[in-house]
């Protein structure tokens, strides 16, 4: 008795949490917010990799010429990223 | 040498590598294993020299302290075979009459005789198991 | 309240597969109030456990024996602190531990993630909410927790006092983070295959996850073996027993996979082998939960066959196909997106020490269940033992430390041979110098595998120190700071590389203590009287008097009876230490052997005496010979068999005081064990640098960084612009 007791009371809290999204309808953020923290994470871990580079050339472990190339492979790399959260930034104003 | 060519060069060497740790592993494993039996097997047809991995339980009253060797009857699970074993080294905690044990020996003119350490008591809890083994190859 | 602990599990079970369900339809019909329902479904599933755990755990504390959980595991005299943490030492409360963190931990990502990983987080929702409804059901369905006795008893068994030590206490909720843990990224994973969103978003996500698993499940492991060494009488740490192997198989495939994300991030390579990884890590996980639960390999003729074998070879085998079939499905978008440039880079050294690690991986392994694969092969079950699994794991660790020492070196992409011969000019010229005052100064010839461990060790130790060096000289051309700032800030700057840096110091050091105390141990096992001695290690050990004390347990775990020895222990250079080894004794409740003996006949454990060291351990155990008496038991038991609780006791105190008097000679083992302090040391260093590379950086600074960058980047715009 106390289990079915407990099970229904249970249920009827879970239901509550559960459904309460569903009622009021389509009241998440805006679906490009999510898009931007990807973004976001892209373009931090892009500069660390070039910070990376060039603690390497700093540390000798990189020859100049071989960090030259990849820096500028890096930089584009990460201007493409900073190019599309520009584009991001357009289509939805004002923050 | 091209980068193609590298690359398959690489493929080999590696292929290569695992097939011998493979071979090593596969002979080193069947030739250094102890084989599992019950008591009524080893009594009915142990090899004399070879070493088995006996398993069972430990059979009631059986277990008497004689100096520094312990010597007590492993029975099958189900009671059907028993053999007398002669054991010295250091026993493990939980080991007691109608716990299940293992130990490695061979067979000597109707007794076992168990090598050195080689007692492990299974840990009632079902937790974990109770070796006495020495460490270190 | 028992009921309302089941109702919470039957409830937890409809939850999980409403949040399946739910997030699959959200997702694939794009709704996503549905797919925010499915999440929130989640988080009712940890308030759910929260509360099952609950009710289990003041059971527990409260003693209440009509739990046939808290009857079987707790007594009244059980310490509380064993009592609050016997929960996980039986087999449903922790497969109720199991779903109380996954649905903690699931909750904890999904909200850091809800407004990302749009695509992605719903199929992993419904992943997670599958495996935690697995072990619902079983919990359900065949190992409730709360099962209640109908007459419950008046004493409880009490908890088996081998685990009655703080280290076995905290030991499996460590490695059970450690392999839930891994069910974050593996969902993740799974949920980036279906929605073909194969970049390093997924794993960004749940890096973080991964580490914090492989480090938990690192010191779960860790613990294990101090337990084994400071609790068992053999004074070992590592037995290769089937259950400490398999905690260590997902350890094993977690580093590795932790080392190869770097290289996805990085260069975009090695999908296919990313997700293969975490697949396999959490089948391991998987697997090392189910063998510790299953019996199947504890014993070679099924000792204790567990009723939950099957169902997790199920479960195990759908995941398997499952995601394989997941992935061969989604080959073409796993397409690397570079190639391996040269030998000579960290992509390729990284690529080798994931080779090691899942070899490693492999021989352990395969010497695991080789009693199941030489049933299938040849008919008879055989096993291997520990000579087998030292000869062949020893090659790969030396292997292992070796690309330790060379990997960090090493940069991204390629280094030129010159940059490599300048890189390791010093360390090698630091390892040479340790082998001369290896050879001149101690016996390791002796043991030429283990000197190699040694040089090794020091390369790996050299290296970790010029890569801080010449990082730090590095940031002082730039910023022209003194070392200690400089020091501080490369590390605050390159957490992840520099935490890494330490944990491999730290596991070389591991290796040192490992090498040390296996190579070069001393075991002397000797029965003697007291006044007698002998030698071991160096040491000249002299049994000085038998104890014998009641109710006095110095480890505080309970034991009412304890008899020991005290020893003193001469170095070379006469100075002197004593050691206490002693044995507890817990009664039995069976009352075959009489209401005097039973205190002597129950369980007992070896209470060791180890003087640490920080160059050898000398490690001690005592097995006193009760067996002189048994007269006395015998006599007792049928004159004072019905008498009170009060008069037994005077006369087990009669009987104890008599070991004392007239002590019969005992067993002793000693072990002489150096460098295995260093093991312990070495662990947390590991711990201290998974701690630096998983710490996040504060936003501030990072704000800084940022604003500096992107003006420079800004400048470079124009600059390519104009």
């Amino acid at each position: 008795m106390e289990y079915a007791a407990a099970l229904i009371v249970l249920l009827c809290l879970v239901a509550f949490v559960v459904v309460w999204p569903l009622l009021r309808g389509e009241g998440s953020p805006a679906p490009d917010e999510g898009a931007r923290e990807e973004l976001e994470a892209a373009k931090e871990a892009k500069y660390r990799e070039i910070r990376d580079a060039e603690l390497d050339l700093q540390m000798g472990k990189l020859s100049s010429t071989d960090h030259r190339a990849i820096d500028r492979e890096l930089r584009g790399e990460a201007i493409e990223i900073l190019q599309r959260l520009d584009e991001l930034e357009r289509v939805t104003p004002g923050r | 040498m091209d980068p193609s060519r590298k690359r398959k060069l690489r493929l080999v060497v590696a292929l290569g590598a695992a097939l011998i740790l493979a071979g090593a592993l596969i002979y080193t494993s069947f030739s250094a294993s102890t084989e599992a039996s019950t008591p009524s097997e080893v009594v009915a047809s142990a090899e004399p020299g070879r070493s088995y991995e006996l398993t069972g339980k430990v059979a009631k009253d059986s277990v008497k302290r004689d100096d520094d060797r312990l010597r007590f009857v492993i029975a099958d699970r189900d009671g059907a075979g028993s053999v007398p074993v002669a054991y010295a080294g250091v026993v493990p905690d939980p080991f007691r009459e109608g716990r299940e044990v293992i130990v490695s020996g061979e067979m000597k003119s109707g007794t076992f005789v168990a090598e050195r350490d080689s007692l492990v008591t299974k840990c009632p809890s079902k937790f974990t198991k109770e070796k006495t083994a020495s460490i270190g190859g | 309240m028992a009921g309302v602990g089941s109702a919470c599990l039957f409830a937890g079970l409809l939850t999980a597969l409403y949040a399946a369900a739910a997030s699959l339809y959200g997702a694939r019909s794009g709704r996503r109030e549905v797919v925010v329902s499915g999440r929130r479904a989640i988080y009712c599933l940890a308030g759910l456990m929260v509360g099952a755990t609950a009710v289990l755990q003041s059971a527990f504390l409260r003693s209440d024996f009509s739990y046939a959980l808290v009857a079987e595991g707790s007594s009244t005299d059980t310490p509380t602190f064993y009592k609050a943490t016997a929960m996980w030492a039986t087999q449903d409360g922790s497969l109720l531990l199991w779903a109380l963190l996954l649905s903690v931990f699931s909750s904890t990502v999904l909200f850091l993630t809800r407004r990302s990983l749009r695509e992605i987080a719903p199929y992993a929702t419904a992943v997670l909410a599958v495996v935690a409804g697995f072990f619902l059901l079983l919990m359900v369905g065949w190992e409730n927790p709360f099962g209640t006795l109908a007459s419950p008893p008046a004493e409880g068994s009490g908890l088996n006092p081998l685990l009655r030590h703080p280290a076995m206490m905290i030991h499996p909720p460590m490695l059970y983070t450690g392999y839930v843990g891994f069910a974050i990224p593996f969902a993740f994973a799974v949920g980036a295959l279906i929605t073909r969103n194969t970049g390093a978003d997924w794993i960004r996500a749940t890096r973080k996850f991964a580490l914090v698993a492989r480090t938990f499940l690192g010191t779960g492991i860790m613990l294990g073996a101090l337990w084994s060494y400071t609790e068992l009488g053999w004074g070992g740490y590592w037995a290769w027993d089937p259950v400490e192997n398999a905690s260590l198989m997902p350890w094993l495939f977690g580093t590795a996979f932790l080392h190869s994300i770097m290289v996805q991030e990085k260069r975009g390579m090695l999908k296919v082998w990313n997700v293969f990884l975490i697949i396999g890590t959490f089948v391991l996980a998987l697997l090392g939960t189910f063998l510790v639960r299953s019996g199947i390999l504890d014993s070679i003729h099924a000792f204790g066959a567990s009723t939950i074998g099957v169902q997790f070879l199920v479960f195990i085998a759908l995941v398997i196909v499952g995601s394989t079939a997941l992935v061969i499905s989604r080959l073409p978008h796993l397409r690397s997106e570079a190639r391996l440039d040269s030998l000579l880079s960290r992509e390729a050294f990284f690529l080798l020490n994931n080779l090691v690690l899942v070899g490693l991986c492999l021989v352990i392994f395969w010497g695991t269940f080789f009693p199941l694969i030489s049933e299938a092969i040849t008919g008879t079950e055989a096993s291997v033992g520990p000579p087998w699994f030292n000869r062949l794991t020893t090659p790969l660790a030396l292997v292992l430390a070796l690309l330790m020492g060379i990997g960090p070196v090493v940069a991204w992409r390629r280094i030129t041979p010159a940059g490599l011969r300048r890189a390791l000019m010093w360390p090698v010229l630091a390892t040479a110098l340790v082998l001369v005052a290896l050879l001149a100064l101690t016996s390791s010839a002796e043991r030429p595998l283990a000197q190699l461990m040694f040089c090794l060790v020091a390369f790996v130790l050299a290296v970790v120190v010029q890569e801080f060096w010449r990082g730090a000289a590095a940031r002082r051309t730039i910023s022209g700071d003194p070392w200690p700032r400089a020091l501080s800030r490369l590390v605050a700057r390159n957490r992840r590389r520099y935490g890494g840096y330490l944990a491999h110091a730290g596991l070389v050091v591991l290796f040192l203590g490992v090498a040390g105390s296996s190579a070069f141990l001393d075991q002397r096992d000797v029965r003697i009287s007291p006044g007698e001695r002998f030698t071991s290690g160096g040491y000249s050990i002299t049994y000085l008097r038998p104890t014998a004390t009641l109710g006095a347990d110095r480890a505080g775990t309970g034991a009412p009876i304890t008899l020991g020895a005290v020893l003193r222990a001469r170095d070379k250079n006469g100075k002197t230490f004593l050691l206490r080894p002693s044995r507890n004794f817990y009664p039995t409740q069976d009352g075959s052997k009489g209401a005097i003996g039973r205190f002597f006949e129950g369980e007992a454990t070896s209470e060791v005496d180890v003087r640490w060291g920080l160059r050898r351990d000398v490690w001690t155990a005592v097995r006193p010979d009760i067996s002189a008496l048994d007269g006395p038991i015998r006599e007792a038991n049928a004159k004072f068999g019905d008498a009170s609780g009060d008069v037994q006791a005077v006369v087990i105190a009669a009987i104890v005081e008599r070991y004392r008097r007239h002590a019969p000679p005992a067993t002793f083992r000693a072990i002489v064990s150096p460098l295995v302090s260093w093991i312990w040391i070495g662990a947390g260093i590991v711990v201290l640098g998974a701690l630096i590379a998983a710490w996040p950086s504060p936003e501030a600074r990072l704000r800084r960084a940022r604003s500096l960058y992107a003006a420079r980047l800004g400048r470079d715009l124009r600059a390519e612009a104009s």
